[in-house]
């Protein structure tokens, strides 16, 4: 059987998280199609073509695919299954609204949120926030899975040659309509896939220090800015910065915690990180029981410092 | 019209799990549980769309020991007018329950099924998608929105890089994101209140559904436990180390 990994993109390009993705199904079986449903979508198939480990890419094009609605983006999907043993979506919010539609559909059990791909019908992933790693046995023929992409390194995006099957659409039925999106225009790196993550907490007090404070540091290091719930919550920061079980799930090569307490559930997205930096003014603050360095700190005093001395 | 609220009996979200030494899962036995904080979510945004006259009976679901009246009773002081418990000691996944809760949708033929959007204990985030799926209706998923307006929901969306607006015929499924609302506190009399509110059970039989789990849990461990790291005095040791130990800044 072969394995097919639904690309998220936006049209006209693939985004990372595909990468990750396609890795964890190449781990599954190493035949591996991509498949591209969009609107005007030639350029984000084109892409797909090129990543490194995918023999085929499937295109469809349907003006419902545009905004990647769930009922129309499964019902292609269920189209090709019965072709495939293995179906997999990266975790991120498109795949999570997906991949459970078609697992249903199909009758079979899905596996989410990957961390390890064990053998082709045995995976490992996190549950309890991520106090505990399960592994998971599926006896289901086809194997609908989402994938933490941190768990994953990212397939070459470039060095594939892939031939593209241009598809008939298939599609929902029309009960779900698109009306608009307010998506944050933003020069930083992508949260998920960024080296660096410079990440705030409540003890930062508002919105206008969460700017002051944090942006010139993330500047400073060319980082995503990241907030814990408790920061978006206050309003602080907008929820799509929110690292935690039930925000981002991050791993970069460095991430700074400031004014972090560090509860389990923010713990939960950003403990795989190679190196953790947490400033905090309590000593006792569980994020240093995580911490490579810790320093004791008033934030406003230690953080603008940091900015200065890099 | 009608609303379904399945809402999950878990481990406390304030509870830090352990894991069996026998590596068989997580040891939940004298562990304080409660009512999944997703779902309480749910639970509150039924009761206001009630509270503005758009809904006439919210109606809870829990699926589980029998134990999830409980769960079930917190749910109707904080405003469920009725409960339903399908009770099983099977373990139930996300499939099983999706199709229990299908079998509900059939006997209650409610116009809208607000869930929570994942469960803290199995972390899935798949029960409301698949319901909505067997059912054959519209999903919105991740809601921080929602508003009811001439047959349809409309429902801004929490995704990666922002926010986003879809409406969705009824009758459909929304799950509930973590700032769609704050559930407001249970009251001593409304918990007195609750206790006569009526509570159906069914067993999964009943209903015709096969609850036999399809993913085997091979074993549970805990994660890698990270090595503990040192405290630096000030800044500039911090850039030092940075710079000349994890040698992550260049």
């Amino acid at each position: 059987m072969t394995a097919l990994v639904i690309a998220e993109h936006d049209n006209a390009t693939i985004k990372g998280a595909t990468l990750n993705t396609i890795t964890a199904a190449i781990a599954c079986d190493g035949d591996v199609h991509v498949l591209v449903a969009g609107h005007n979508a030639g350029a984000a198939a084109a892409a797909a073509a090129q990543i490194a480990g995918v023999s085929k890419v499937l295109h469809a094009e349907d003006a419902s695919f545009e905004h990647g609605l769930a009922e129309s983006v499964a019902a292609q999907v269920l189209a090709v299954a019965s072709s495939y043993g293995h179906i997999l979506f990266p975790a991120t919010a498109s795949g999570k609204n997906i991949a459970p539609r078609v697992a249903a559909k199909l009758d079979v059990a899905q596996v989410s949120d990957i961390s390890k791909v064990d053998s082709s019908d045995t995976f490992e992933r996190p549950i309890y926030a991520g106090n505990a790693i399960a592994t998971v046995h599926s006896t289901d023929a086809i194997k609908v899975i989402t994938v933490r992409t941190t768990g994953f390194d990212p397939a070459a995006a470039t060095g594939g040659s892939a031939a593209i099957d241009t598809l008939a659409a298939a599609t929902g039925d029309g009960k779900s309509t698109f009306i608009g999106s307010e998506i944050a225009a933003s020069d930083r790196p992508e949260l998920t896939a960024a080296k660096v993550i410079v990440s705030g907490g409540r003890a930062l007090g508002s919105g206008e220090k969460f700017t002051q404070v944090m942006i010139p540091l993330a500047d400073k290091l060319g980082a995503a800015v990241g907030a814990s719930r408790a920061a978006v919550d206050a309003g602080y920061a907008p929820n799509d910065w929110q690292v935690g079980q039930t925000g981002k799930i991050v791993a970069p090569q460095l991430y700074i915690a400031a004014g972090i307490s560090g509860a389990i559930q923010h713990l939960a997205g950003m403990k795989d990180s190679k190196v953790i930096v947490a400033i905090n003014k309590d000593p006792e603050a569980p994020i240093f029981g995580v911490s490579d360095y810790g320093l004791v700190a008033d934030l406003f005093d230690a953080v603008p410092e940091l900015t200065k001395s890099l | 019209m009608k609303v379904l609220v399945p809402v999950k009996r878990v481990v406390d979200y304030n509870v830090k799990v352990r894991v069996k030494s026998d590596g068989t899962g997580v040891d939940i036995a004298n562990v304080k549980m409660s009512m999944n904080p997703f779902d309480e979510i749910a639970v509150e945004e039924a009761v206001r769309l009630r509270e503005k006259g758009i809904v006439t009976e919210v109606i809870a679901v829990s699926c589980g020991v029998s134990q999830c009246t409980e769960t079930l009773r917190t749910a109707m002081a904080i405003g469920a007018d009725r409960a339903i418990l399908v009770e099983t000691d099977v373990e139930l996944q996300p499939l099983a329950v999706a199709k229990l809760l299908k079998a509900l949708i059939d006997k209650e033929q409610p116009d809208l099924v607000i869930l929570g959007k994942q469960a803290i204990d199995d972390d899935s985030n798949q029960t409301g998608q698949m319901l909505a799926a067997l059912a054959d209706w519209p999903q919105a998923t991740f809601a921080n929105k929602v508003e009811v307006v001439d047959g349809k929901a409309i429902v801004t969306r929490e995704v990666d890089g922002g926010l986003e607006t879809l409406a969705i015929t009824l009758p459909a499924v929304i799950t509930t994101d973590l700032r769609l609302n704050e559930p407001r506190y249970v009251t001593l009399p409304n918990i007195m209140k609750a206790k006569k509110k009526t509570v159906d059970t069914y067993k999964p039989e009943e209903l015709g559904v096969d609850v036999t789990p399809r993913l085997k849990t091979l074993k549970v461990v805990e994660p890698a436990k990270r090595s503990s790291g040192v405290m630096v005095a000030d800044v500039a040791a911090l850039i030092d180390k940075l710079k000349n130990e994890a040698k992550v800044l260049g």
